[in-house]
């Protein structure tokens, strides 16, 4: 499936005006604040909205004109949203029902989903007696049941608590790389989502796209103030390895590995500018700081309260930084473009997150494409 | 009762509202206990036997089981896409509502003037057909179904905008068309709010008597419900009409009682 | 606020007082008279300066239910004598009752009787909505007496709880015939016709009137049970169709 999106829609002073491509299979993230637009967006992609001036082709078939309930589309919201008069196998099953499916074959298929996202076992129960990640595991095999062309996640880990998240964000990164060609859309405002699941990266503001490409290049090297703002982090891409990140010139990054970190799998660093410490070349280090490194100041610029210094490209990780100081430590320290530096980061700071497209490793067993139509 | 917990909720109602509560509370019960007491339970035997209680009973519950029946094909559908409407909403509420705040002799004076003798449509169906509807059991069922669906409709109203459309949105993306929709999820989610329109509307139509009156007479075993046998009796025997009082209160409970489970459910989660 | 005070003990202490007590009589008096006692308590009130007869109408067997439950009526004039028995098998009048009028029945029909109707006899023509009182009101207990008599069996589309309501229903056109009283077709002006019935006479309701003891000390009660019975009162009712008692 390839994705074509041009959405336009104006509601009171707020204007959408947006286009999006994706390649077959690739996963999209859209990023923004709220109120920029990508739940309208979404909602748009989905049918749930309609405005004139929008077209949306995957494939070649033009959505725009069908109903919801003929795109073919899936979508997982930041609340799961189970139909709460309905089993949990028939939440699932709902899909392929609507669809024509027997009861008896429904049910099958959404005990294979339930299966998939490790929701076996929840099958009897009720909607209420689920915590919020079980419910959002299931909500998902709900979307996926219908075996949809495009799928919309729309801020799917938001409503998780902290130890639910990074399971379901494993799940997703399982499920959307077992992909069979469908093109997922997914809205968030955390930079780290997209990051663990996006290919490509589009940044919204005021209904607008401000910046697009692969993840790691919007997010780590931002174009425009914007992004940056909105990215904010130091990304340093490698492997993760025992106890950190290696970069591919063999320099250690020492940090914290996230839940979904897998080991010699390809990975991202992260760390705010604010965990970076930056001291005289020359001068002493207090501490033992397990993260030291050269750097050679690039650029001061105000950003807030504070001075955010960018330090020049180089290899290993200290190449390309962002750093947060105080004026009266810039003055103190005498920076300039030019000043050789050391900089420091905690490696309690530097959390290893796995990065997207994570190699050739095969998720877990997924149902097969249906496709047919029932009968 | 087994000690299951050792923990109460911590709020409390001010003190201050038990006394209009329980002198609200006094306002329904003391009556009606006042009409218990006026019971000859000796004659009541005889007296709820009666040809004319056996009638009026039988005629009560068939017509209100048919009116509340239809209530609710009728209104289900209305309260559905009222709630959907987007322009004139307020408008069409209110008229829904017109038959609430109506006094009932006044809609069946209007029930009168549209299908009666004289009436448009009544004249129509007349020449047409040869359809008089005054005076019938049919008169009586569309006279209680009038005065009985603004109750429907309104809880089912209500319960749909308090729920909003999330779940229905929902199984449009999963593939569901409209119909779908709409009787696997709009409906099963509407349950517990139609348990309590069906209640409210069935005592209502039970109780009903200003527009039959009106509209469709007084006559035993075709028109005369039991509210219009309590009333014809009053005139001349007060006993009977109190016993028979009584058995439409019987009948008022046992309603409540058998839905009284939907009626406390909650709506939607 | 204090003056809202003060006068509403003002208007409790006038209320209270015996002597404004006797500026008024309270009088139930049967559906069927409401025009004639409208008429006659005007002429009461404007020959006693200052009196105000308050007047309340309803089925008979109802208002004398009513007196029984305690309502504070002083005057009671009833549509038959079976309404009347029961106000004084409670031993709530004072005194007999005296038969102050008699009414009979009659066949109302719509203006002009376009279904040419000539007797109690025609009302058993097929397609025709007849309606009468139900059986526990004086007015259904006349007809029911008069048709027995006349060996007509009916078969009335409604039995009305009150006789003001068997002419609503023919006064709009839903019912082709109705029996009620022949006051009933005179008071409703050109709304509806009457059909003479045979022998009527032999079935007509004698209506009693009586003061109760509740009225013991208002001599407006008495008074106006006399102005009922006297030349004067008797004219108005004769005026308005009623027969001499």
């Amino acid at each position: 499936m390839t994705l074509h999106a041009v959405v336009r829609a104006v509601r009171g002073q707020f204007e959408l005006s947006v286009e999006l491509s994706a390649e077959p299979g690739h996963v999209v993230a859209v990023l923004g604040h709220n109120g920029a637009g990508k739940s309208t967006l979404l909602d748009c992609l989905a049918g749930l909205l309609h405005s004139p001036e929008t077209s949306v082709r995957l494939d070649g078939r033009e959505l725009s004109l069908l109903p919801p309930y003929r795109r073919r589309v899936g979508v997982l919201r930041q609340r799961p949203l189970l139909f709460p008069h309905l089993n949990v196998r028939d939440n699932v099953a709902f899909g392929p029902r609507a669809a024509g499916a027997r009861r008896r074959q429904a049910r099958e298929l959404a005990d294979r989903w339930l299966a998939a996202v490790d929701a076996a076992e929840l099958a009897d129960r009720r909607p209420a007696q689920l915590s919020g990640g079980q419910a959002q595991r299931v909500a998902l095999a709900r979307a996926l049941a219908t075996d949809p062309e495009l799928l919309l996640l729309d801020e799917p880990l938001a409503a998780l608590d902290v130890d639910a998240a990074p399971a379901m964000r494993g799940l997703l990164r399982d499920v959307l790389r077992t992909n069979t060609g469908r093109v997922t859309v997914l809205v968030t405002h955390d930079p780290l989502d997209a990051l663990a699941l996006a290919d490509t990266a589009v940044v919204l503001a005021n209904g607008r796209v401000v910046e697009h490409g692969p993840t790691q290049r919007v997010l780590s090297a931002p174009r425009t103030p914007f992004a940056a703002r909105l990215a904010g982090l130091n990304l340093v891409a490698g492997e993760a390895v025992e106890g950190g990140l290696r970069t591919a010139d063999g320099a250690l990054l020492h940090g914290l590995h996230a839940a979904d970190t897998e080991q010699n799998s390809p990975a991202v660093a992260v760390f705010a500018p604010s965990a970076v410490s930056v001291y005289p070349r020359d001068g002493r280090v207090p501490g033992s700081p397990r993260n030291t490194a050269d750097a050679v100041v690039a650029a001061l610029e105000p950003h807030g309260p504070v001075i955010r210094l960018r330090t020049q490209a180089a290899a290993g990780w200290a190449g390309g930084l962002a750093a947060d100081l105080t004026p009266a430590a810039v003055a103190d320290l005498a920076l300039e473009p030019g000043t050789p530096v050391t900089v420091v980061v905690k490696a309690t700071a530097v959390d290893v997150h796995p990065a997207w497209p994570s190699g050739l490793a095969r998720g877990p067993e997924l149902p097969e494409r249906s496709g047919q139509a029932y009968s | 009762m087994t000690r299951d917990s050792t923990l109460r909720s911590g709020l409390r109602s001010p003190r201050l509202l038990w006394v209009p509560a329980v002198v609200g509370l006094a306002l329904i019960v003391l009556p009606v206990a006042g009409l218990l007491l006026r019971v000859d339970f000796a004659r009541l035997p005889a007296l709820l036997t009666s040809p004319a209680s056996l009638d009026a009973l039988e005629l009560s519950l068939v017509t209100a089981a048919i009116s509340t029946l239809l209530c609710v094909l009728l209104g289900v559908p209305l309260a559905v896409v009222l709630a959907r409407v987007r322009r004139g909403a307020r408008v069409l509420r209110a008229i829904v509502v017109l038959p609430l705040v109506m006094p009932p002799v006044v809609g069946g004076l209007a029930l009168l003037y549209l299908l009666g003798r004289n009436g448009f449509a009544g004249y129509l169906l007349d020449v047409v057909a040869g359809v008089r509807v005054p005076f019938t059991t049919a008169a009586v069922v569309l006279a209680q179904t009038f005065v009985a669906m603004p109750f429907l409709v309104i809880s089912l109203d209500g319960a749909i905008r308090a729920g909003g459309d999330q779940y229905e949105r929902v199984a449009a993306t999963l593939g569901a068309s409209p119909w779908v929709v709409f009787t696997r999820v709009t409906l099963p989610l509407l349950l517990p709010a139609l348990g309590s329109g069906v209640v409210l509307s069935f005592a209502r139509a039970l109780g009903e008597f200003g527009a039959t009156i009106t509209f469709a007479g007084s006559l035993q075993a075709v028109t005369r419900t039991l509210p219009l046998e309590v009333y014809a009796r009053a005139e001349a025997d007060v006993d009977s009409a109190v016993a028979l009082s009584l058995l439409l209160i019987v009948v008022a409970i046992v309603v409540i009682m058998a839905s009284g489970r939907r009626m406390t459910d909650g709506v939607r989660p | 606020m204090r003056t809202v005070a003060l006068a509403l003990a003002a208007a409790l202490l006038a209320a209270c007082s015996p002597a404004e007590a006797t500026r008024t009589v309270t009088v139930f008096a049967a559906a069927s008279l409401t025009e004639t006692f409208e008429q006659l308590a005007k002429k009461f009130e404007a020959q006693h300066d200052g009196v105000d007869v308050r007047l309340s109408f309803g089925g008979s067997s109802r208002l004398a239910e009513q007196i029984v439950e305690g309502a504070p009526a002083e005057v009671f004039a009833a549509a038959d004598e079976k309404a009347m028995a029961k106000v004084t098998a409670a031993r709530l009048a004072d005194g007999k009752p005296r038969v102050f009028a008699r009414n009979r029945l009659t066949i109302a029909v719509p203006p002009g009787n376009p279904m040419g109707l000539k007797g109690l006899a025609d009302l058993r023509k097929d397609d025709l909505t007849v309606v009468m009182c139900a059986a526990e009101v004086p007015c259904g207990r006349a007809a029911r007496a008069l048709t027995t008599a006349a060996q007509v069996q009916l078969e009335p589309a409604s039995e009305e709880p009150d006789v003001k309501s068997v002419l609503g229903k023919v006064a709009t056109g839903e019912a082709d015939a109705g029996l009620v009283y022949v006051t009933d077709v005179r008071a409703a002006d050109d709304k509806v016709d009457g059909v003479p019935i045979a022998g009527a006479d032999a079935a007509a309701n004698s209506y009693p009137i009586v003061m109760l003891r509740e009225a013991a000390e208002n001599k407006l009660a008495r008074q106006f049970v006399q102005f009922v019975l006297s030349d004067e009162g008797q004219r108005v009712l004769r005026d308005a169709g009623f027969d001499a008692p």
